[in-house]
């Protein structure tokens, strides 16, 4: 098996536009966004690949904090925006198509904000 | 300018066997605009991660899709490998790469009968399912389980192929071949078919990179995405190319679909004749502790997993981006322009795994 290498970099959410659009100009094509909580912040890891080279730039926010959304600069990054904001409640300004929190139906808002499980721990420790 | 209009379209219709609901903007019989919108069966199952123990996990991970089961299962697998710094001995890693080219086949085989259903097509809809079921038989003879095999593990994989029945699942590719020569010269060449699909729903190779397009969609139009390249599991020690075609529209990622059948076959071949022998499992220590996106390339495209390990038995993190979701842009901009009677036909072109995609 060839171990693939990934590159990952933290910026500052003010650099984010910027460094997107330097990918767009290389012509990387985007292949994820997603959001995963750290303590009380959020990472937010963007992937781009171009001819197999795999690279991420991650921004880190407080769970109060808006970012801007890239969908100006890759069309298609309003479906993981949408997503993210549906799921974790991060609020993404200006996206090109704003579902306004009805992309993902969910019966509670926000799950993946802080999950529990109704007070149940991991099924092994019972 | 015509009045607009806005027509439901799902979530439950006839060619979709999972919900996903379109709020379609007509003029007309045109779309003008689509508005996808999801969730209807979301199951959270990433969350679970705080749940179940990371071996445990591989478990959820391949319960995420009921078609490409086995290629979640691997490819969460090589996430926590990777993370973990585990090396998988060879044979295991054939094995997997055999397992995921007969998932290829299945998934393929599956929807071109979907396809062949909304079109109408029952007859041909019965020919490709019976050529699935060759497949499903032999995933149940080395696996055990027709379509969850549970046969992958971080640090391997459960069960071996013997070399008995490696040289019959050989011997038995050239008949399960020549069944799929037949089928596919009625896919590719049937006047019907192709008055049915060409020019219809076209994407073009800039709107496939702009808009993520990955898999056969993307390979439809041009973009030669395949994940495979990269050589992960044992794909690096075969010899084969993406398939690609130029025009974009139903037909090309049907024929892309087609194609990919007799890639699989003689990759799985290739396989069959340099597996090295060994052990097929290394035993797992410890806990993982760091993060990895985890890729591959499942029938409908490009599969990310990404794992984040704490130093516990319990990850701090798993994001499954499925093909589907990713593939729901390009959908969008296919539709737009489209006749009303298209779009049944659109949306099965891009083989949406609405299960996937709601993990």
């Amino acid at each position: 098996m060839k171990p693939e290498n990934q590159e990952l970099r933290v910026i500052d959410t003010a650099h984010l536009i910027g460094e997107v659009e330097d990918f767009r100009n290389k012509g990387y094509r985007l292949v994820n966004v997603s959001c995963t909580r750290a303590g009380e912040e959020f990472e937010i890891s963007y992937s781009f690949e171009l001819d197999l080279r795999f690279e991420n730039i991650r921004i880190i926010i407080p769970p109060d904090a808006d970012i801007p959304s890239i969908s100006g600069i890759y069309w298609g990054a309003f479906i993981y925006e949408n997503e993210m904001h549906d799921l974790f409640g991060v609020h993404v300004r200006g996206m090109n198509i704003d579902f306004k929190g009805n992309l993902i139906r969910t019966t509670v808002p926000y799950p993946f904000r802080n999950t529990s499980f109704k007070g149940e721990g991991p099924c092994q420790d019972r | 300018m015509s009045r607009q209009i806005v027509m439901p379209f799902g979530p439950q219709h006839p060619v979709l066997p999972e919900p996903i609901h379109l709020d379609l903007v007509l003029e007309d019989e045109t779309v003008v605009d689509v508005i996808p919108s999801i969730g209807y069966v979301h199951r959270g199952l990433e969350t679970l991660v705080e749940k179940r123990q990371f071996p445990e996990y591989v478990y959820i991970a391949e319960r995420t899709c009921g078609i490409c089961s086995f290629i979640h299962g691997m490819t969460y697998c090589q996430g926590v490998e990777r993370v973990m710094g585990l090396e998988v001995p060879e044979r295991a890693h054939y094995l997997r790469t055999i397992w995921s080219e007969y998932s290829r086949l299945h998934s393929h085989l599956l929807w071109l009968g979907l396809f062949a259903d909304g079109m109408g097509f029952e007859n041909l809809f019965m020919n490709a399912w019976k050529h699935r079921e060759f497949v499903l038989d032999v995933m149940e003879e080395t696996t055990g389980g027709r379509v969850i095999q549970g046969s992958c593990k971080v640090g391997g994989v459960r069960r071996d192929i013997d070399q008995e029945t490696l040289k019959k699942m050989e011997r038995d590719l050239k008949g399960f071949e020549k069944g799929l020569k037949e089928m596919a010269n009625v896919f590719l060449n049937d006047d019907s078919i192709a008055s049915r699909l060409r020019g219809v729903g076209v994407l073009s190779r800039n709107d496939a990179y702009v808009c993520g397009a990955v898999g056969p969609t993307g390979r439809g139009s041009g973009v030669p995405i395949d994940i495979r390249m990269t050589g992960y599991a044992a794909y690096g020690e075969v010899d084969f190319s993406p398939v690609v075609e130029e025009d974009g529209d139903c037909y090309a990622r049907c024929a892309v679909r087609v194609n990919e059948l007799f890639s699989s076959i003689e990759i799985i071949r290739q396989l069959i004749d340099r597996i090295p022998g060994g052990e097929i499992e290394v035993k797992v220590k410890g806990n993982p502790d760091g993060e990895y996106f985890s890729r591959s390339e499942q029938p409908r495209g490009e599969l990310v997993h990404y794992v984040k390990g704490n130093g516990t038995k319990y990850l701090a993190r798993s994001r499954i981006r499925t093909p589907t979701l990713t593939n729901i842009p390009p959908l969008v901009k296919m539709l737009q322009g489209c006749e009303l009677a298209d779009v049944p036909v659109i949306v099965l072109s891009i083989d949406p795994c609405i299960g996937c995609m709601e993990r």
